[in-house]
């Protein structure tokens, strides 16, 4: 297990690095896309309450890693483990396990034939086996907590852009996942709606939940994350606390990536 | 096994008959030949009528083409051939089989046409008038060629099921390629010219199949 | 005036044959009820049989469909009702034209279904498997209803050929509505009998005209 670099940190950091329960464990882990090599043994940690900012430029694999740890990729080698258990096994009921990872994609990927409501709902019903009732309960909840309770029988045509991912926010709260796996949640916003679902994301982060993001937003990064991870061609280069990242880089590609994203 | 291949593959009665399937595909080829113009050129007038947005003319057209969508093509066959002897029309198998055909393509032909006039964006055509541009010349060198384009997949599936439609013609007795497998296949007692037969009509239309399939995925990409 | 009427809208002999006619226009029904359901179900089967990616299967499937949407309907009905005999199969002509006519319908809705499953965005398929969704709830709640919506026009289309080409089972002598109009057509050499006929088709496919036209505008429009 790589050892996190000693900084400065504040109390609830200690608490978390310490105390809390692993959540996510990514060992040794390998990628292969036919002779291209994404991943190149990458080892991660993440424990409760942490969010977790994976930078890098385009092609570093931070997508593809996120992307194994719900086996939407398959590694090629390497082990991923959700609270100490193995998910790759071919015993492993993947489906109940991505209840307790959730998803949320750059594109949203809400149904559009659904409404909001039923965005919700269905797996809640289909795979948590929640009754239409409780179903229904719930997803009101959640479209209530990340402020759209509004909209809550709008279908996705009907919905900003920012609103749609904020709905497929709630889509995988609403299973209670111990994780939440962001894959460039507001690339494809619009920049005045950018800052309704960092505040989402902001809210969560608060009441506790384990998160792991991809993103360029630098600024967020920098408020928000408790640990960043730069990674460049399939490697992780670089751990710290947004502070060392930002303000003591010490990997050259890591300085010359910072430095190529003007001031932050 | 080999009663398999003597009956249906049979290479001595595939010699005997070979002129006759030769035969009924050249009357095959000529029924298309015939057909698929005449049913395109009806078409694209129906559909070019209708842009005059004449009310009446509207609905003459919508009734022409609903109808002629729903009546079975062999029914329609089978009607203007036993039909045209009772109104003293005593012709040749082979103009009931054009007209009825005709009659039944170009009501697609037209429903192809008029969506893809209507798909081209108005805008287009006001730009064009506004340069001066009559509205025969609009429709000329504006909308009739990006339609066309657009139009490619669906006109070319359509001219694959008009081409399949002359095999109907057998059931009127013209010898064309499946009517003259059949009578070889009555005549020599063995399957043989049947699989022949199919064995032609796949050389010729499968690659078609392949294009249209082609064609339509991609259409089908655009439209969502 | 007087001939084309007494030759092609007679009611006396429309009576005479009236139960006939009706009997075939009921075989047609059935007909197009077992061959729609047939065929819709073993087409949407096939597409999805080809998600698995098996290359034989697949290789399989795909010549079945081709060959199916290559040959006229009627070319496969007579190598079938004709042809079977020789392989000492004795099948009448309603379940060889069940068989056939299924098959062609199927060979389409797959070919029209598989375009439509590969033009749904992957993130569909993904946003559904990430929630825990298994294969064929995620195929039955998320995207095969929006692939057959996508593909509904050109489908709806397909559904009224298919009712149309049950016509073609009267050449291996099913008793349905077209054969029975002819039959009646050669006993009284009077071309009501057909008239009654395309009546009767008329009946059953003009309101599918309709409503795919309906459903074309609907496509259209976005």
């Amino acid at each position: 297990m790589s050892a996190d670099t000693a900084g400065q940190k504040s109390a609830f950091q200690e608490r978390v690095q310490h105390r809390a329960p692993i959540i996510l464990e990514v060992r040794g882990l390998h990628k292969l896309f036919g002779a291209l090599s994404v991943l190149r043994g990458v080892d991660l940690v993440v424990r409760e309450g942490e969010m977790v900012f994976l930078i890098g430029p385009s092609g570093s694999g931070k997508s593809t890693l996120l992307r194994c740890c719900n086996r939407l990729e398959e590694p090629t080698s390497g082990a991923v483990l959700i609270e100490g258990r193995d998910i790759l096994g071919p015993k492993v009921d993947i489906n109940q396990v991505r209840q307790r990872i959730g998803m949320v994609f750059q594109s949203f990927n809400l149904y559009p034939h659904m409404t909001a409501r039923q965005n919700v709902t269905l797996a809640l019903c289909k795979v948590a086996r929640k009754s239409k009732v409780e179903a229904d309960v719930i997803a009101r909840r959640m479209l209530d907590h990340v402020g759209l309770s509004e909209r809550i029988d709008y279908y996705p045509s009907a919905l900003s852009g920012g609103q749609q991912q904020r709905v497929a926010i709630a889509r995988t709260l609403a299973l209670e996942p111990r994780i939440v796996l962001f894959d460039e949640p507001t690339s494809a916003l619009d920049p005045e709606l950018v800052n309704g679902v960092l505040g989402v994301m902001r809210m969560l982060r608060n009441e506790g939940m384990t998160m792991v993001v991809v993103s360029h937003e630098m600024r967020f990064a920098r408020e928000a994350a408790d640990r960043i991870v730069f990674m460049a061609d399939g490697e992780i280069l670089e751990r710290g606390t947004p502070s060392e990242i930002f303000g003591a880089p010490r990997h050259p590609r890591l300085c010359d990536f910072l430095s190529s994203l003007g001031t932050v | 096994m080999n009663d398999f291949a003597v009956n249906f593959f049979n290479l001595q009665i595939l010699s005997r008959v070979w002129p006759s399937l030769l035969q009924g595909l050249m009357l095959t080829a000529l029924l298309s030949v015939v057909i698929v113009p005449v049913g395109l050129a009806i078409g694209l007038s129906l559909a070019l009528l209708n842009t005059l947005r004449i009310c009446a003319l509207r609905w003459a057209i919508v009734i022409y083409v609903d109808l002629f969508r729903a009546f079975p093509p062999l029914v329609l066959l089978i009607y203007v051939y036993y039909g045209l002897p009772f109104f003293g029309i005593d012709t040749d198998a082979f103009w009931s089989v054009v007209l009825a055909l005709v009659l039944n393509t170009s009501a697609y032909f037209a429903e192809v046409f008029r969506a893809g006039i209507e798909g081209i964006p108005h805008g287009q055509i006001e730009a064009a008038r506004a340069t001066g541009l009559g509205s025969f010349q609009a429709m000329r060198y504006i909308v009739l060629p990006q339609a066309i384009r657009n139009m490619i997949p669906d006109l070319l599936s359509n001219v694959l099921e008009s081409v399949k439609l002359t095999s109907l013609a057998s059931a009127v007795t013209l010898p064309e390629l499946l009517r003259a497998a059949r009578l070889a296949q009555g005549n020599t007692v063995n399957a043989t010219p049947l699989i022949a037969a199919s064995v032609i009509y796949l050389a010729f239309l499968w690659p078609l199949v392949r294009l249209t399939t082609r064609l339509q995925r991609r259409t089908l990409a655009g439209q969502k | 005036m007087q001939t084309f009427s007494s030759n092609f809208l007679n009611w006396d002999i429309v009576q005479n044959y009236l139960p006939d006619l009706l009997a075939g226009m009921w075989v047609t029904i059935k007909l197009s009820a077992i061959i729609l359901s047939c065929g819709l179900i073993v087409g949407t089967g096939l597409a999805l049989v080809r998600m698995a990616r098996l290359k034989l299967l697949n290789a399989i499937i795909i010549v079945f469909v081709d060959v199916f949407r290559a040959l006229p309907p009627l070319m496969l009905l007579v190598v079938a009702y004709f042809g079977m005999p020789y392989l000492g199969l004795r099948l009448t002509g309603f379940p060889i034209a069940c068989i056939v006519l299924a098959g062609v319908l199927a060979a389409f809705t797959e070919e029209l279904l598989w375009a439509g499953l590969s033009t749904v965005s992957v993130g569909q398929y993904e946003a559904a498997r990430s929630t825990g969704l298994t294969f064929f709830q995620m195929m039955g709640y998320v995207v095969l209803p929006q692939a057959f919506r996508l593909i509904q026009a050109p489908l709806a289309s397909r559904i009224i050929a298919t009712t149309k080409n049950t016509a073609l089972a009267s050449v291996v002598a099913v008793p349905e509505l077209l054969s029975q109009a002819n039959t009646a057509q050669g006993y009284s050499g009077n071309a009501t009998p057909l008239t009654a006929a395309a009546l009767g088709y008329l009946i059953i496919l003009l309101p599918m005209v309709v409503v795919a036209r309906r459903l074309e505008r609907a496509g259209a429009t976005r």
